[in-house]
């Protein structure tokens, strides 16, 4: 199987708290500062990356490849580091697709997704569920709709059926759903996907227990990833149209929240409820 | 502070992994871990798997690659993100007791001491210390009389790193006569009749490492155990010594990164007087101070692994990196307790653990005192 895994640079959630918007005229910022962040790959694109290694090889016997997982990001050459920390971990290609943020939004980022498919030819595409910078969780839904490709969003348990249809498990808002897919599709994840029992595909034994959790990268493979290929597309070389549908006007930061109060008795905690909070 | 500047993007990735590893597997047991006097063998493997325990190691003995400062990177992670350091030494005893193996090993000794624990299956320890003295090496005490195809082993060892549950042990043993000239190196393995570990030490600090006092007494080894040539075994203990120390000194930088680190944290949250801690310009500038010291250690250290990696001697420069992070550990660790107050000298509190760890540095490895012998006698004076 040929999977290919949108990956992107995201800045690190635990670093929230050094997250400056710098006030601008009517007290919106121009731009968030992102100098002195720390950066790291979306974890949910990291349990997609899992999951897709997962599909491509026999659990017991990781090293040989069975299949193929390109992994793409739409961005600067600082993503180059994020890409190669796929590669490291077992990817077999990465592509970039060079743009700056400003160039950028969730329509674009889609198109140009839908013409590296159309280059690249996986079976399928698993994304993260969203990322954790914006959280908007549009691009895999609008690349399935550009490529007119079934969708199954918020995965959490995939099981390849061997004939050219996934089994997947989601989480909808009831309960959990099962769905058929057939292949070519693009498959959205969520954590669990990388739990141990996350993936189920032969020839991996069903017996064989995965770790939980996205695996380690050991030196060796740290080097060799150097040395894996990494192309650099421009995105005006994908034929993109690259009009913007979304226009960032300006950015403030959430309000920073109040401090709590102490109530005495459980009465007072109904009626705040009740009556301030209108909870309940 | 950013990462060293010879460190390249293999080392932020490779901190990645072992930042990773550390708060997923380390952090949430750390406290459990150092109470309970050790941390459990499953971590081994689990090591292993993740491709941490190989790193510094040739692939061709079941390692991972890279060297000293992969060794280095690795390490502070896992203390910085672990917040145990007693688990990152215990798990790390393999870093002195294979060295010598694979440097001097046979490829069947290799196969039979090295790569197991490369697997994370069975745990190392290396034996050099014995009750009636460290420091002097060269007048260790356990002798090996050769008697056919075996040697036979008489004398005690003590504060044996993972000696309790060591199935490989590197021991430094009497072959010939007096001084340095008579000593060898030969592996004793767990199970051998004679071969008795004695209690689990109690200990100031690094509470998650066992510490052991081992005892042989006709204890039959066989002949092919031995590592290298007989009576050349000072050589590879005083070579292993100068890896050990800038082990050790980057273990000092990595506790002194997490004590400082757990100081700012908690001398912004704190309040006295109406104001943060931090508020205080005395307090700032104990941090400040704290942060210089650290990062002149991590310069010295830095550059004396850059060196040894390059194939440079560096015994004398290893036992000043050595004492320049042993007292800096010591000052970081004592400010960071001060800063904490009251709190500091509660159990809860990382500081107060890393006070006690820290206590360890200007001893084992070779004390304060030795390091400044050592760098008397290579600068001439
Ligand atoms: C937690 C822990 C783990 C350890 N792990 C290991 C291990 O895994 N393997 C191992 O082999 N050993 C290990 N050691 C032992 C350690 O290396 C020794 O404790 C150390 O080398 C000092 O030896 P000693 O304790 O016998 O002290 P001594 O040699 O008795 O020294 C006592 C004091 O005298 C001073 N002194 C000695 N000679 C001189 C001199 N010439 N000039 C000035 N001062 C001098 C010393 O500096 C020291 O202050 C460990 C120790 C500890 C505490």
């Amino acid at each position: 199987m040929k999977i290919l895994v949108p990956f992107k640079r995201v800045a690190d959630p635990e670093n929230a708290n050094k997250v400056k918007v710098p006030v601008g005229a009517n007290g919106l910022g121009p731009k968030i500062e992102t100098t002195g962040m720390e950066f790291k790959p979306n974890p949910f694109d990291e349990y997609a990356v899992e999951a897709a290694l997962r599909l491509t090889e026999n659990g017991t016997a990781p090293k040989a490849r069975l299949g193929e997982v390109t992994v793409v990001t739409v961005g600067g050459p600082e993503a180059d580091q994020t890409l190669r920390g796929a590669l490291a971990t077992g990817a077999d290609k990465a592509v970039r697709v060079e743009a700056t943020d400003e160039q950028l939004d969730g329509a674009i980022i889609a198109r140009a997704l839908a013409k590296v498919v159309a280059q690249v030819g996986p079976d399928l595409v698993l994304l993260g569920k969203q990322t954790v910078d914006t959280d908007s969780a549009q691009t895999g839904p609008m690349l399935a709709e550009l490529l007119g490709w079934p969708q199954v969003t918020f995965a959490v348990q995939i099981t390849n059926e061997g004939n050219g249809s996934l089994l997947v498990t989601r989480n909808g808002d009831g309960g959990v759903q099962k769905v058929r897919v057939k292949l070519p599709a693009v498959v959205t994840v969520e954590d669990r996907v990388s739990y141990s029992g996350g993936v189920t595909s032969p020839p991996t034994p069903a017996t064989h227990k995965y770790a939980d959790g996205v695996r380690f990268a050991p030196l060796p493979a740290i080097m060799q990833a150097k040395k894996k290929p990494l192309e650099v597309k421009k995105l005006a070389d994908l034929g993109v149209d690259t009009a913007l549908s979304v226009k960032y006007l300006g950015f403030e930061p959430p309000p920073a929240r109040k401090a709590g109060v102490k109530v005495k008795t459980v009465a007072e905690l109904v009626d705040k409820l009740k009556n301030e909070a209108k909870a309940i | 502070m950013p990462n060293p500047l010879y460190e390249s993007e293999i080392h932020a990735r490779l901190r990645e992994q072992a930042r990773r590893f550390a708060k997923k597997e380390i952090a949430p047991n750390a406290h459990a871990w150092e109470e309970a006097g050790i941390f459990p063998r499953d971590l081994l493997p689990k090591l292993a798997a993740a491709g941490i325990m190989g790193v510094g190691y040739p692939e061709a003995v079941g390692g991972g690659g890279g060297d000293l400062s992969h060794v280095l990177a690795v390490a502070e992670e896992l203390v910085v993100h672990g917040e145990s350091v007693g688990t990152v030494v215990g798990s790390g005893s393999h870093g002195i007791a294979l060295p010598p193996i694979i440097r001097g090993g046979t490829p069947a000794q290799i196969d039979r001491f090295v790569r197991p624990v490369m697997a994370g299956q069975k745990i190392s320890a290396l034996a050099i210390t014995e009750p009636s003295g460290g420091s002097d090496v060269a007048s260790l005490q356990t002798r090996a009389v050769r008697d056919g195809d075996h040697y036979v082993i008489d004398g005690d060892k003590t504060f044996i790193t993972s000696g309790t549950r060591a199935d490989v042990v590197t021991v430094a043993v009497r072959t010939g006569g007096e001084g340095h000239g008579g000593i060898s190196m030969i592996v004793v393995e767990k199970g051998t009749p004679g071969f008795t570990v004695g209690k689990k030490l109690e200990k100031m600090g690094w509470w998650a490492s066992d510490t052991a006092e081992l005892r042989f007494e006709n204890c039959r080894v066989p002949a092919a155990n031995l590592i290298g040539e007989e009576n050349a075994g000072f050589l590879a203990i005083m070579m292993n010594f100068a890896t050990e120390r800038l082990m050790l000194a980057g273990n000092c930088v990595a506790i002194a990164e997490l004590a400082h680190r757990k100081a700012i944290e908690y001398a912004k949250e704190r309040a006295a007087f109406g104001k943060s801690l931090s508020g205080f310009q005395v307090v700032r500038h104990k941090l400040a101070d704290m942060a210089s010291k650290l990062a002149a250690a991590r310069a010295l250290t830095n550059e004396v692994v850059q060196r040894h990696t390059q194939g440079e001697q560096v015994a004398s420069l290893a036992a000043m990196a050595k004492n320049v992070a042993t007292d800096m550990v010591t000052e970081v660790c004592d400010q960071a307790v001060q800063i904490h107050g009251g709190y500091g000298y509660m159990r809860e509190y990382v500081v107060e653990r890393l006070y006690r760890d820290a206590r360890l540095y200007p001893i084992g490895g070779g004390t304060r005192e030795i390091m400044n012998e050592i760098i008397s006698k290579f600068e001439g004076y």
